[in-house]
């Protein structure tokens, strides 16, 4: 059983987001994700700076079985990305909301966050695909 | 919902992540393929390879026949017990399937070929076997377990039955030993000495849950990829097929020119390519540059494209990431791989990267 976490965002393709105060917001994917991929031995992150679009893809994450690309789940710019996961990539198996996170965006539109899905929204994508 | 082994009960218990492949549901992994590939190189691992089919060729004429239809010779096989690699080719000097077979005695054969293949190969099989005293027997009553790593024999032999114990532990590499029921060869497709046992398929959940309880790690399908790529054995459908031959795959060591006079199925194709300066390469291919070699991706030589990557991924072992591919020939040392557009550095290596758990070559 995979955890959902009831303070974050979440998008139809795995992808969670953390909303800071600051206008900020932390991206990486869910416990779903990382456990239907497997190990994880290589992460290509977004360029710091970049701008992007909702639905970009802009990373990824390459398991053992496939590689997946990550989606933008809001616009906006690249402002920091985990580069710990150069050479521990396997830190989004071991701590998909935490150590595993993947990069930060500067929100162009604090308004965009309503259209992510919430804990029970994202619950439910997984319900719908068991 | 595919076919089962009759192991399948087991995976279910021990939460293996089931997939299909070959028409088959069988476990992709139990929870890590990287430990998973790591108890093989260090201990021991097993797999479910129930999803193989052994055929039995008997008959007074199932030399002959075997030497009609594969490209190796089995006349090279004069002592009982002594295995073969080989490919099955058509007329094309492409490749049907590759397979084991093992020589069990005068006019007794076993063969083992792959799963996605095994209904077009006896088919194959049967079409070809007009003229000749042969009896073709698909065993559909028999379970197949690979035991494979360096602790793999002596952790499975306490298990094996009296009549082939001690001879499964006396015969040499790509030998097998005959037992009344269980069939024990020293084979695998890991790079690594172990046994694969071929059983009947009502014993197979008693040896598999014997050989947990010895401490073994149960291993998937993904796994017993990375560890194959490693060792730079060949996967049928990925590596080459009935359009791409042994030559252009690495696999013209499988073919017995000599002698002459032996009309084996696509003999001819095989001469007229070996002569052709357009043959293309099979190499082996080490990441240098940052991500993860994949199949189909495109291999680039000053800017063109010269060739294909067949198999690739990461290479738990070697912690790089490898491949082999198929290239045009007289590429140089280093060349490029096009990963999403980028052209990423890769050296041209041989193709075993890995054997009994240490690297192959310097890399």
């Amino acid at each position: 059983m995979s955890a959902v976490h009831a303070d974050l965002h979440y998008t139809k393709t795995h992808e969670w987001v953390k909303v800071h105060g600051d206008g900020t917001a932390t991206v990486g994917i869910t416990d779903h994700a990382q456990e239907a991929l497997g190990d994880i031995v290589f992460v290509e992150p977004p360029d710091l700076g970049r701008q992007v679009d909702v639905g970009d893809g802009c990373a990824v994450v390459e398991s053992v079985k496939a590689a997946s690309d990550i989606y933008a789940p809001l616009a906006g710019e690249v402002v920091a990305v985990n580069t710990a996961l150069a050479d521990t990539p396997e830190l989004i198996n071991e701590s998909a909301y935490g150590d595993g996170w993947i990069f930060t965006l500067r929100i162009a539109d604090a308004g965009a966050v309503d259209g992510l899905l919430d804990a029970a929204g994202y619950q439910a994508v997984l319900d719908a695909e068991a | 919902m595919g076919l089962r082994t009759p192991l399948f009960a087991e995976h279910e218990r021990l939460n293996a992540r089931i997939v299909p492949f070959g028409g088959w549901d069988m476990p992709l992994h139990y929870g890590s393929q990287l430990e998973e590939h790591h108890a093989v190189r260090r201990h021991a691992g097993i797999f479910d390879v129930s999803h193989m089919q052994p055929v039995d060729i008997t008959g007074s004429g199932a030399g002959a026949f075997l030497r009609r239809l594969l490209a190796n010779d089995v006349v090279k096989l004069k002592d009982p017990g002594k295995a073969l690699y080989s490919c099955m080719l058509n007329d094309q000097g492409g490749v049907v399937d590759d397979l084991i077979c093992y020589f069990r005695g005068p006019e007794r054969y076993r063969l083992v070929v792959n799963a996605g293949t095994a209904d077009k190969d006896l088919d194959w099989m049967q079409a070809h076997a007009a003229g000749f005293d042969v009896h073709i027997d698909r065993r559909r009553d028999l379970a197949m377990i690979a035991i494979q790593g360096p602790q793999a024999r002596a952790l499975a032999a306490p298990l094996l039955p009296a009549d082939c114990r001690d001879a499964a532990l006396a015969i040499a590499p790509f030998f097998a030993a005959d037992g009344a029921r269980w069939f024990v060869g020293r084979t695998g497709y890991t790079g690594e000495d172990g046994f694969e046992v071929i059983l009947p398929a009502d014993e197979a959940p008693g040896l598999w849950q014997g050989l947990i309880a010895a401490g073994i790690q149960p291993c998937g399908l993904g796994a017993r990829d990375t560890l194959r790529l490693e060792a730079g054995m060949n996967l049928y459908g990925q590596d080459m097929d009935e359009t791409v031959g042994p030559l252009e795959s690495g696999l013209g060591w499988t073919i017995a020119w000599e002698p002459l006079e032996r009309q084996f199925i696509g003999r001819e194709a095989l001469v007229a390519l070996r002569d052709n300066p357009a043959r293309r390469d099979f190499v082996g291919l080490l990441l240098t540059g940052r991500g993860v070699l994949r199949g189909h991706q495109q291999v680039l030589s000053e800017g063109r494209v010269v060739g294909e990557i067949t198999s690739g991924g990461f290479a738990p072992t070697l912690e790089r990431s490898i491949a082999l591919a198929r290239v045009a020939p007289g590429l140089g040392a280093t060349c490029a791989v096009d990963i999403r557009g980028k052209a990423v550095p890769v050296r041209v290596v041989k193709t075993t990267f890995v054997r009994h758990g240490k690297p192959a070559q310097a890399l």
